[in-house]
C-alpha cells in the first residue's frame, strides 16, 4: 500500500516537472472546432482486425447543437512521437489533434491542462504548506520556549483560529482583496492565506515538543555550556520536532490542494485561462455540462489520486490520516 | 457545573462577537463596495456618490460599525442591501438550512460509521474487514467537494434522486436532501469507521476483556456492550473537531448541490459586499461552532465520566 501511494506521489511529481514535454499542447491552445470534444483515446486494432502501431481517428462533428462527435473509422491518424518537442502528438494538429483527455468548453484540451494544471495546485499547495510549517514553527518553537505572556497570547490566538472552520477563514480573507485578481497575485495571496491558517495546526505541537524538550538534560546541558538561546532552539529544540513537523508538511499538502480547488470552483482562486486543478473543475460546475461531458471531470480524479497517495504514505508511517480530514477540507 | 455553563457561555458570546466585527470590519474595508454590485463600475460618479450616501457607505468604518453594535445587542442586524429584507430572518432560514444538512450527514456518518468501526476493529482481518478499511481509506481520500460533484453527476445520470434547490414541502425537502446529506456524510463516515475500529482494536486487546472471554460472555455482549463503552471515547473526543468540518464541509456541498444554506449566502454577500449580510452569516456560523463545542463536550462527558470532574 505504500509502494502504490509512493508510486501515485511519483505520477503526479512526474506529471507536475514533465508537463512540457508529456502535454500534447500547451494549455491555452483552442482549438474551435473541437468545443466539449470527447477523448480521442488511441487504438491499436482497427475495425478489420488488424494490427498497427498506436492511432487515433479523427473526430467529427455530426450535431453542432449537441456538440456530439464521433470518431472517423475511415482514416486511421498514426500518432507521432518525439515530434515538435512533445513526447506525443498528432501528426496533423490543426485537424485531428490528439485529445487524450476530451476538449473542454472552449476547445482546450483537457489532458494538457490537467498536466499544466499539476504545477499550479501543486506548487501552490507545496509552497504554502511550507509557509505553514515554517511560520507554525517559528510561532510554537517561541512560544514554547519563551513561555509566560508570549506563549499564552500565541496560543490563545491559534485556538481561536483552530476553532473557526478554515475554508470560511480562508474564504473572508480572500475576499478581502479585489475579486479579480492576476493569477501571479492568486498564487501569492493563496499562498499567503494558507499559511496563516495552517500554521496554527504546527504551532500547537511544535509548542508542546519545545516545552518539554527544554527541561531535559540536553537542553540544560547545552544551555550550561553557553549555548545562547536562538542557538539552542535552532539546533537542539526545533530538530527534535522535526519528525512532527514532517508529518504536519504532509498532511497540510492534501488540505491546501482541496483548498485551492474550492477557491477556484467557485471563482475567488485562479481565474480562467490558467489552468489549475481548482480552474478546471469550476468549468464543470453545471450540471448539464457534468453529465454530458463527464471529461471535464477528470481534475476530481486527479485530486482524488494525490491525496489518496499522501494518505497511503501517511498511514503506513503510522500517522492516522483522520486528522487531515478533520482539521480542513473543504474541503478540508 | 454552573462554572463550567458560564465558562461556555462567555466563551460563546466572545467568540460570536468577534468573529462577526471582523468579518464586518474586513468586509468594509475591501476594495469595491455594494455600489459596485449595484451600479457596475461605469457608473456616473453623482450616480455612485449618491447611492454610497443612500447606503451609509460615505460615513467612517468606526462610526458605521458602532452603529452596528448598538442594533446588534437589541438583535437587530440590519438589512440585507442585496436581498433588501431584513439580515436576521434571511440568515435564520438558511442557516435553518444548513443546520438540516449538518444534523442529518451527521447522523448517517454515526450510524454508518460507527457499527463498521465497530465491527472491523473487533475482528481478525478477513475480506470484509479489508474491503470496509479500503473503502474508508478511498472516502477520507475524497473532501466533500469531490463526493458531492460525484454524488450530482451519479444522480443526474440515473435519475434517482433530483439535484438542485431543496424543495418546499418536508417530504420534498427529505428527498432533494438526499444527494448532498450523503456527499457530506460519506467521508465523516469513513474517518468515524478508522477512529472506531483502531479504538475498538485496543480495547479488545485488553486483559479485561480477554478476562470476560474466558468466563464465557457470549462475544458479541462484550463486543456491544462491555469493550464498546471504553471504545467509544477518541470517536466522542473527536465530535469537537467534526463540527468545524462539518461547516467547511458544507460550504462545498451547499455550492456544488445548489442547496440553499449559509455557505452559499455568506459568499453570495461577500462578493456583493453587502457587510451586514456578512456579519450576519459569520455570527450565525460561530454560533454554530459555539453550540457544536458544547454538544461535543457533552457527548464526551457521557462516554467517559472522568471527564465530568473538571
Amino acid at each position: 500500500m505504500r509502494r502504490l501511494g509512493f508510486a501515485l506521489l511519483a505520477a503526479a511529481a512526474i506529471a507536475a516537472l514533465g508537463a512540457p514535454v508529456l502535454a500534447p499542447h500547451q494549455p491555452d491552445e483552442y482549438f474551435r472546432g473541437l468545443v466539449n470534444a470527447p477523448p480521442t483515446l488511441p487504438h491499436v486494432i482497427d475495425d478489420a482486425g488488424a494490427w498497427h502501431a498506436p492511432f487515433i481517428y479523427p473526430l467529427k462533428l455530426v450535431d453542432r447543437l449537441e456538440q456530439r462527435f464521433e470518431q472517423d473509422r475511415s482514416t486511421r491518424v498514426p500518432l507521432a512521437w518525439f515530434s515538435g518537442g512533445r513526447l506525443v502528438r498528432s501528426p496533423d494538429e490543426a485537424r485531428s489533434p490528439l485529445l487524450l483527455g476530451g476538449a473542454d468548453a472552449q476547445g482546450r484540451d483537457v489532458f494538457s491542462r490537467l498536466l499544466f494544471g499539476a504545477r499550479t495546485s501543486l506548487s501552490m499547495a507545496l509552497v504554502a504548506a511550507l509557509g505553514a510549517t515554517l511560520l507554525g514553527s517559528l510561532l510554537g518553537g517561541l512560544a514554547g520556549y519563551v513561555g509566560g505572556l508570549v506563549d499564552d497570547t500565541l496560543m490563545r490566538v491559534s485556538d481561536f483560529v483552530l476553532v473557526l472552520p478554515a475554508i470560511y477563514v480562508v474564504l473572508v480573507l480572500r475576499a478581502m482583496l479585489r475579486l479579480v485578481l492576476e493569477p501571479r497575485e492568486v498564487f501569492l495571496l493563496l499562498v499567503a492565506i494558507l499559511s496563516v491558517v495552517g500554521a496554527p495546526f504546527v504551532a500547537r505541537g511544535v509548542r508542546a515538543i519545545v516545552r518539554s524538550e527544554r527541561q531535559l538534560e540536553y537542553a540544560v546541558a547545552a544551555r550550561s555550556l553557553g549555548a545562547g538561546h536562538l542557538r539552542l532552539l535552532a539546533r537542539h529544540l526545533l530538530p527534535a520536532a522535526s519528525g512532527y513537523i514532517v508529518v504536519q508538511l504532509t498532511m497540510l499538502v492534501p488540505a491546501f490542494i482541496i483548498a485551492e480547488a474550492t477557491m477556484s470552483y467557485i471563482g475567488l482562486g485562479f481565474p480562467d485561462p490558467v489552468a489549475s486543478w481548482g480552474a478546471m473543475l469550476h468549468d464543470a460546475s453545471n450540471t448539464r455540462t457534468l453529465v454530458d461531458f463527464p471529461w471535464l471531470l477528470s481534475p476530481a480524479a486527479a485530486i482524488f489520486l494525490v491525496v489518496l497517495g499522501l494518505n497511503l504514505v501517511l498511514q503506513q508511517a503510522g500517522v492516522n490520516p483522520v486528522t487531515i480530514s478533520s482539521s480542513y477540507e473543504s474541503s478540508s | 457545573m454552573l462554572a463550567y455553563l458560564i465558562r461556555r457561555v462567555i466563551f460563546a458570546t466572545l467568540l460570536v462577537f468577534l468573529v462577526s466585527s471582523a468579518s464586518l470590519v474586513l468586509a468594509r474595508l475591501a476594495p469595491g463596495d455594494f455600489t459596485v454590485a449595484l451600479l457596475g463600475d461605469r457608473a456616473r460618479p453623482e450616480a455612485i456618490e449618491r447611492t454610497r450616501a443612500q447606503y451609509g457607505l460615505n460615513r467612517p468604518i468606526a462610526d458605521q460599525y458602532r452603529d452596528w453594535i448598538a442594533h446588534a445587542v437589541r438583535f437587530d442586524f440590519g438589512r440585507s442591501w442585496l436581498y433588501d429584507t431584513p439580515v436576521a430572518t434571511l440568515v435564520r432560514d438558511r442557516a435553518a438550512n444548513t443546520a438540516i444538512l449538518a444534523v442529518t450527514a451527521l447522523a448517517a456518518a454515526t450510524l454508518i460509521g460507527l457499527p463498521l468501526g465497530i465491527l472491523t476493529g473487533s475482528r481478525r482481518a478477513g475480506v470484509m474487514t479489508q474491503v470496509i478499511r479500503g473503502a474508508s481509506l478511498v472516502l477520507l481520500s475524497l473532501p466533500p467537494l469531490l463526493t458531492s460533484l460525484l454524488m450530482v453527476l451519479i444522480a443526474a445520470r440515473t435519475g434517482w434522486f433530483p439535484i438542485g434547490g431543496m424543495g418546499s414541502e418536508s417530504a420534498d425537502v427529505a428527498w432533494h436532501l438526499v444527494v448532498p446529506a450523503v456527499a457530506l456524510a460519506l467521508p465523516i463516515a469513513a474517518m468515524f469507521e478508522r477512529l472506531q475500529a483502531q479504538a475498538m482494536a485496543e480495547v479488545v486487546g485488553q486483559p479485561y476483556v480477554l478476562a470476560a472471554f474466558a468466563r464465557g460472555v457470549p462475544r458479541s455482549r462484550i463486543v456491544w456492550r462491555d469493550a464498546l463503552k471504553a471504545a467509544l471515547r477518541p470517536t466522542a473526543a473527536v465530535y469537537g473537531l467534526v463540527v468545524g468540518s462539518l461547516l467547511s464541509g458544507s460550504f462545498a456541498v451547499e455550492i456544488v448541490t445548489s442547496w440553499p444554506g449559509l455557505g452559499r449566502l455568506m459568499l453570495e454577500a461577500l462578493q456583493a459586499r453587502d457587510v451586514y449580510l456578512v456579519a450576519g452569516c459569520a455570527a450565525a456560523g460561530s454560533v454554530f461552532i459555539a453550540l457544536g463545542t458544547l454538544v461535543s463536550d457533552a457527548a464526551l462527558a457521557a462516554v467517559d465520566p472522568r471527564t465530568r470532574e473538571a
